[in-house]
């Protein structure tokens, strides 16, 4: 567990010292700057045109469409993060020559991928629940709107970075970094593009869509946490205001459940044995 | 006692390529071996297989008895490797503080003050790796590779980025190691560094050992040459052992002899032969 540690925190110093770290954390404080005034300025315009007779929570529909966009923006970035963290973490590091004189020590290569896990999870883990807690304070401050659930949504996001840092991870045990790095972009945009085909299957009730959508939501279980997230969201919003908050781009969402939770963990100790076996065997 | 190092019967297929092809080889407790071959001979290719980098394709290699790539082969060896990296932003004392915890070593500061005083870089625990030469980097690896007092060194082009202060400095500390019972596994390119110091040489050629023994049993006798009044005399087929008797000879002919030149064959030309090669 020592050698797990020593690697973890080498790898942490190595995370924060990388400038796409920096760049996200630029990033991210000009999006929750511009998020702030954006909040504001849709919250002051909904109350203008509030009580005009429409029988919709304006500041429920607000609320939740604007901290779905926060929510979006957080898992993309924290995707960003967890690639860049890892997307060299073997192959890339071994044909630099990084890796070798690590490799050799009595610490182990699993050791050595924990490590690497570990560090790139928890930094990420770490501005994930920062971020979604932020974005969360701001719309409950400017418009007075709370999330049904808050706590659901943030531990979906946390855990689906973990995901797309572990499947990055193991994509390095095979992958060249840029290659890597593509890999998971892509499946992190199939991801999404299928809970959208699946929300779109919903509305327009075409099986194949929901069940092309449910495939990718099992196979990449990240978009299924976000898509639970956001259903927790206005989980308990009844009437005219429910069913708008659930036909839009944020909202339509599908609920996770328990087996959601199992599922994920199973995915996770998957992607760490494959990982594991994957680097065992691999010549350096 | 096992062996620091052994291999036996070592075979490493990529593919359709082989890199090696039955290497038999072993390296005594202090001893100094050194690794020739062309490129491509499979010299990295075994060093790797030792460090548990690569696994074999047919037979074993063990080091101080361990199956080499276990936990207690690792924590034997010490390992520099000839494309190697280390990151620019930990200072000389970090990187081996880094390696101390990996290795397991308790030695602390005193062992990493000592080892960057073996390879003369007594002054760059506190300086950026990125701020350091080829060379300072080169010798930092082997200060890396000697963390934990490893009972077996495997170095692999040690010397490539050092100017000849630095190739001294190495080839001073090759033989302090020797002195200290580590083994060492070098291999490199630079005949001349091999020759000084290892104690044995394995040639490597595509894949096999294509000869072996000290320097001086690998260089070939050709003859004796002898300063006499009318120059040159030389004997081609005589052998040191025939120096007295020729000398005797030719005092007792009338010959002034002014010097005598038992002659052989460089390592470089044995090298040449072993694989192949035509002089230049």
């Amino acid at each position: 567990m020592s050698g797990v540690a020593t690697v973890a925190g080498y790898a942490l110093r190595e995370c924060t010292r990388r400038r796409v770290f920096t760049v996200v954390l630029v990033l991210t404080v000009a999006f929750l700057a511009l998020y702030g005034l954006g909040a504001e300025a849709a919250f002051d315009a909904v109350d203008e045109v509030s009580g005009a007779g429409v029988p919709v929570d304006d500041q429920v529909l607000t609320g939740s469409t604007l901290f779905g966009l926060a929510m979006f923006t957080t898992l993309f970035l924290g995707c960003v993060l967890a690639v860049f963290l890892t997307l060299g973490a073997v192959r890339g590091d071994a044909e630099r020559g990084l890796l070798q004189p690590l490799v050799v020590r009595p610490v182990g290569r699993t050791a050595l991928l924990g490590g690497r896990f570990l560090a790139a999870g928890g930094v990420c883990a770490a501005y994930v629940a920062a971020m979604y807690l932020t974005a969360m304070l701001i719309t409950g401050a400017t418009g007075g709107w709370w999330p049904d659930h808050p706590v659901e949504p943030g531990l979906g996001l946390v855990v689906g970075v973990l995901v797309i840092a572990g499947l990055s991870l193991l994509g390095s045990v095979y992958l060249s970094s840029n290659a890597n790095g593509i890999a998971v972009f892509m499946a992190f945009g199939a991801g999404l593009a299928a809970g959208l085909l699946g929300q779109i299957g919903d509305a327009l009730d075409v099986d194949t869509l929901e069940t092309v959508a449910e495939i990718a939501s099992w196979l990449l279980p990240f978009e299924a946490l976000y898509q639970a997230g956001l259903d927790s969201l206005t989980r308990d919003v009844r009437g005219a205001t429910g069913v708008i908050v659930r036909l839009g781009p944020f909202g339509g969402a599908q609920e996770g459940g328990p087996l959601l939770w199992l599922w994920t963990a199973g995915y996770l100790a998957l992607v760490a044995g494959a990982a594991r076996a994957a680097f065992a065997r691999r010549d350096l | 006692m096992p062996a620091p190092f052994a291999c036996h019967d070592l075979e490493k297929r990529y593919g359709r390529t082989v890199a090696l092809a039955g290497v038999d080889l072993e390296v005594g407790a202090g001893e100094l071996v050194g690794l020739l071959g062309p490129n491509g001979a499979g010299k990295s290719t075994l060093v790797k297989i030792a460090c548990g980098l690569v696994r074999p394709s047919e037979g074993g290699a063990e080091v101080g008895g361990a199956p080499a790539g276990s936990a207690p082969a690792r924590a034997a060896i010490g390992y520099l490797a000839e494309l190697f990296r280390f990151p620019g932003w930990l200072t000389g004392g970090e990187l081996l503080e880094l390696h101390q915890r990996l290795a397991g070593s308790e030695g602390g500061a005193e062992e990493r003050a000592e080892l960057l005083e073996l390879v003369g870089l007594p002054d760059a625990g506190r300086t950026k790796v990125d701020a350091m030469s080829k060379g300072m980097q080169q010798r930092l690896g082997i200060a890396q590779a000697l963390v934990g007092a490893p009972r077996l060194l495997m170095l692999d082009e040690p010397t490539s980025a050092l100017d000849p202060v630095g190739r001294r400095v190495v080839r001073d500390l090759l033989l302090e190691l020797k002195r200290r019972g580590i083994a060492v596994l070098l291999n490199s390119h630079l005949l001349s560094e091999i020759e000084r110091v290892c104690d044995r040489v394995a040639i490597l050629s595509e894949g096999r050992v294509v000869a072996r023994g000290s320097p001086a049993e690998l260089a070939r006798p050709r003859g004796v040459e002898i300063d006499v009044d009318g120059g040159q005399r030389a004997f081609p087929r005589a052998t040191r052992d025939e120096v007295p008797e020729i000398v005797a000879s030719l005092v007792g002919a009338g010959e002034r002899v002014y010097g005598v030149r038992v002659l052989s064959s460089s390592l470089e030309d044995a090298y040449l032969e072993a694989v192949g090669a035509e002089p230049g």
